[in-house]
């Protein structure tokens, strides 16, 4: 093979450059890395969670203002939401609503622990604790959002 | 040769029926497993595409480097791996088996189902097949703008001059990183901001900063990390600790770092105490 002829079977010095393919995170498309559960860990876990239940309680603070906003249509509209807010399936989202704030509120103190080198080596041990707190809040909330009680 | 090309059997004491040579290394053949093996090549025609091995025979100690390893000498000799020291201390068998970062050299085939994908590392680029180009995250590292070009990890801990207050021991951990890159190939903020420095270069600037040398100005080096797409873009995930097959803990290390950055006490975390 004539020297010439073996440079051109030869990758090109700008092909041998060139950047190869990123291999991402992500389910199907890059943007979704947070909320690739696959053979992940707790941490993971804890922030994916973390990010839903921030899109949930912002989507429901939009919806709380708008059904503020029926207060100016009168008393009937008023006590027509209130009836429908009173189901079992509306009350079950209140449950939901309140497991949103809770995983929330005290994953976002672990994670101020965590982050300001407070407590950085007891993500774990932090995010039992407040799974603990949470979930005795959120049945004792439970309890008397479907039951009732004082 | 295409991998379609091997008969598949099923699970059992038999390798495959044509004459595929001797087994991996790791005592007698117990089973088979099919591989899912990533390939790429530079100028190729194609995307990259998975390649599927079937019936690669495994006994109960057969790591992913060495079935790899069989396929590419029994199989496909055009599979590239790059691998050195078969027992975790060169850092360079870092892989993404059945999507968890792991060195291929300590990992046993055995224990990782029927079908074993096996990926490069993430968030860095690809030279070819299972091969990535490290240069991007070693470009990461403090190393060139502030500590004025010398090494982040202390050269010897064995040194009488290398001697620290309180015993070796607290600090031995953080000389252990094998710059494998499996930590920033976990990090799903590294997946979405190219920009982001990473958990190791990150974990090298603490470890300095812990023991800094009297020629380095500390400041320099929380300067370096006190930016948007350093320690702040981290979002404490953790899962570059759990990647790491050294131990060097690097979620910790950023927190750590981030306590030095808001006033507190840069934290040293003694060994065996913290999660995991």
């Amino acid at each position: 093979m004539r020297r010439d002829d073996r440079r051109t079977a030869l990758p090109t010095r700008e092909l041998r450059y060139e950047r190869g393919p990123v291999m991402k995170k992500g389910v199907g498309v890059t943007p979704t890395a947070w909320v690739d559960p696959r053979g992940r860990a707790l941490g993971s876990f804890a922030f994916s969670v973390n990010r839903i239940t921030a899109l949930g309680l912002v989507f429901y603070l939009y919806l709380h203002l708008g059904v503020l906003s029926m207060l100016l249509r009168g008393e009937e509209a008023w006590n027509d939401f209130v009836r429908l807010a009173t189901t079992t399936v509306f009350l079950l989202l209140d449950v939901l609503l309140i497991f949103g704030l809770l995983y929330h509120g005290l994953n976002g103190l672990r994670v101020a622990l965590v982050g300001t080198g407070v407590a950085p080596d007891r993500q774990k041990a932090l995010w039992w604790a407040g799974g603990v707190i949470g979930t005795i809040a959120l049945a004792y909330s439970a309890f008397h959002i479907l039951v009732g009680g004082d | 040769m295409s991998a379609s090309e091997v008969e598949t059997t099923a699970e059992g004491p038999n390798p495959p029926k044509r004459d595929a040579g001797p087994a991996p290394a790791g005592g007698d053949v117990t089973g088979t497993r099919t591989f899912r093996v990533f390939r790429w090549k530079r100028g190729g025609d194609e995307d990259s595409r998975i390649e599927t091995y079937e019936s690669v025979p495994i006994g109960p100690r057969t790591t992913v480097l060495e079935a790899l390893r069989w396929i590419q000498l029994h199989i496909d000799r055009s599979l590239i791996l790059r691998h050195s020291c078969f027992h975790a201390s060169c850092g360079t068998c870092g892989l993404r088996v059945n999507g968890r970062e792991v060195l291929g050299c300590v990992t046993f085939a055995h224990d990782l189902g029927s079908v074993i994908t096996v990926e490069p590392i993430a968030n860095v680029p690809v030279l070819a097949d299972l091969v990535v180009d490290m240069a991007e995250f070693y470009e990461r590292f403090p190393e060139v703008e502030v500590a004025g070009g010398r090494p982040q990890i202390r050269a010897s801990g064995f040194l009488a001059e290398a001697a620290t207050p309180g015993g070796i021991d607290r600090y031995e951990r953080y000389e252990d990183c094998i710059e494998c890159g499996l930590c920033l190939s976990a990090c799903p903020i590294a997946s979405t901001s190219e920009g982001y420095l990473g958990p190791a270069a990150l974990a090298a600037a603490q470890r300095l900063l812990e023991e800094t040398p009297d020629d380095v100005d500390p400041r320099e080096i929380l300067d370096w990390a006190d930016d948007p797409l350093g320690a702040w873009r981290c979002h404490a995930i953790f899962e570059c600790t759990e990647a790491c097959p050294s131990g060097v803990r690097p979620a910790e290390r950023i927190m750590s770092l981030r306590g030095a950055l808001v006033g507190g006490q840069l934290k040293v975390i003694p060994r065996g105490e913290g999660e995991p």
